[in-house]
């Protein structure tokens, strides 16, 4: 099963064709690093599979459901890291977390998991406001693993991470095929991402330059 | 999870928001006694029209402190882009949209008791119908808070949402402050008006923002 079909897909930042007709399937556990030079469409496209931008033209199915009908649905089975954490300042690290997991229907005991998972039990009760740029990219992907997401979509999810986070987030990406779980990272930072992906599609100018299983690409 | 639930998890998520930045406590409570105050000083000379004014009084400086509210309510999604979290956390939008609007009306209740001890005590006034008082309160409260959460979320992401909302607030609320001044007067023995008749008019004021926000909330909260 498809976690993501895109047909002839078009996606527009004002006038500007951020996604000029993009045709791209992502199978189900999935891990695929999406690679290209700066306003290539990498962040347009994971907004695009997250609901948050509309679709100009063709299509967009996303874990089997059409976007443009069933976004809410989909939203409650995916999470997107992006370049904001989504947190509230005053809130804690573990309020934070406990909200954005049952606001996904899942538990408190899903927050703290995914605290411990990239290492923030020691600041479960700091207010997000006092964290540093590394801490809140932690955070931001605790947020996620704690709705235990069928798909996740990383933007740059590399950026901003000391060593502890990156080996916290290199787990997460090395675990997802075991977790039966699609993910989708755009990164600039191709050469320590490939060998946690599967595949990687490459965007040039809003369309897919070029796509290949990596372990192709290896032989 | 069920609609009540929902509402119930941002209520408190904004509440205790609230709670932790001390925001409403320390800057929109003093903000409205200040207007009190200020309003005393004015008409000082004239202690009886002070009284008779006092429900208008008392409402301005709930509508000001409500713009507030609904504007910090609005603002603390605008930090980290929290609204893109809400908008992906998957909760149904009318959840959304009861859980911060009833977190407004209860920072609004709170102000408003408040606020009225400060206007006994500096008015004068003595409260005849309290039933009628307080009804009037709670129905103009929830009218007052549904709508300024839904402009508050129509403005959001524009650059102007601060002097906009007031823009598109305080016209849409004018029958909140015609009726619940009217029925403030009746409470405190200032007209002989039916005071129940104006706590209908809040009421069925009320029941109708609270549903166009039900429906209109989460479409808003997508296009904003």
């Amino acid at each position: 099963m498809s976690s993501i079909r895109l047909r002839s897909a078009v996606c527009t930042l004002g006038r500007f064709p951020a996604l000029a007709g993009v045709d791209l399937d992502v199978e189900a556990g999935e891990v695929v690093l999406l690679s290209g030079p700066n306003g290539a469409g990498k962040t347009t496209l994971l907004r695009l599979c997250a609901g948050l931008l509309p679709l100009r033209s063709g299509t967009a199915e996303v874990l089997g459901s059409d976007l443009a009908r069933d976004r809410r649905a989909i939203r409650r089975r995916i999470a997107l890291v992006g370049h904001e954490t989504f947190c509230y300042d005053d809130l804690t690290v573990s309020e934070n977390a406990r909200f954005a997991a049952r606001a996904g229907g899942r538990t408190a005991d899903d927050a703290d998991a995914a605290l411990a998972r990239v290492g923030l039990e020691p600041l479960a009760g700091v207010a997000h406001g006092r964290l540093s740029q590394g801490q809140r990219r932690r955070l931001s992907l605790a947020l996620a693993l704690a709705r235990d997401p069928a798909l996740l979509l990383l933007d740059e999810p590399h950026a901003g991470l000391d060593d502890r986070g990156r080996e916290a987030l290199d787990a997460v990406l090395g675990a997802a095929p075991a977790e039966a779980r699609t993910v989708l990272v755009a990164s600039h930072e191709v050469e320590r991402t490939r060998p946690l992906v599967t595949r990687e599609v490459r965007l040039v100018g809003g369309r897919i330059a070029a796509a290949e299983p990596v372990g192709k690409r290896e032989s | 999870m069920s609609l009540g639930r929902d509402a119930v998890l941002v209520a408190a998520k904004d509440l205790r928001i609230e709670a932790r930045s001390r925001v409403a406590l320390q800057q929109i409570v003093p903000f409205g006694t200040v207007i009190v105050i200020l309003f005393a000083f004015a008409l000082d000379a004239d202690r009886d029209l002070l009284r008779r004014t006092a429900p208008g009084l008392f409402w301005t400086a709930v509508l000001l402190a409500a713009l507030l509210a609904v504007g910090r309510s609005a603002g603390v999604e605008e930090a980290n882009r929290a609204r893109d979290g809400l908008r992906l956390s998957g909760l149904d939008g009318a959840a959304v949209f009861l859980g911060k609007a009833g977190a407004v009306a209860v920072e609004l209740v709170v102000f408003e008791v408040v606020l009225g001890a400060a206007v006994v005590i500096m008015y004068g006034v003595t409260v005849h119908g309290i039933l009628v008082m307080v009804c009037a309160a709670l129905a103009a409260t929830v009218g007052i808070a549904a709508v300024g959460t839904v402009y508050a979320v129509l403005a959001g992401g524009l650059r102007a949402r601060e002097t906009l909302v007031p823009l598109l607030v305080l016209p849409a609320v004018t029958p909140v402050m015609l009726g619940a001044t009217r029925s403030f007067e009746a409470a405190l023995g200032l007209s002989a008006v039916d005071g129940w008749a104006w706590v209908q008019l809040l009421a069925a004021y009320a029941v109708l923002a609270v549903v166009a926000g039900v429906i209109g909330f989460g479409p808003l909260l997508e296009e904003s």
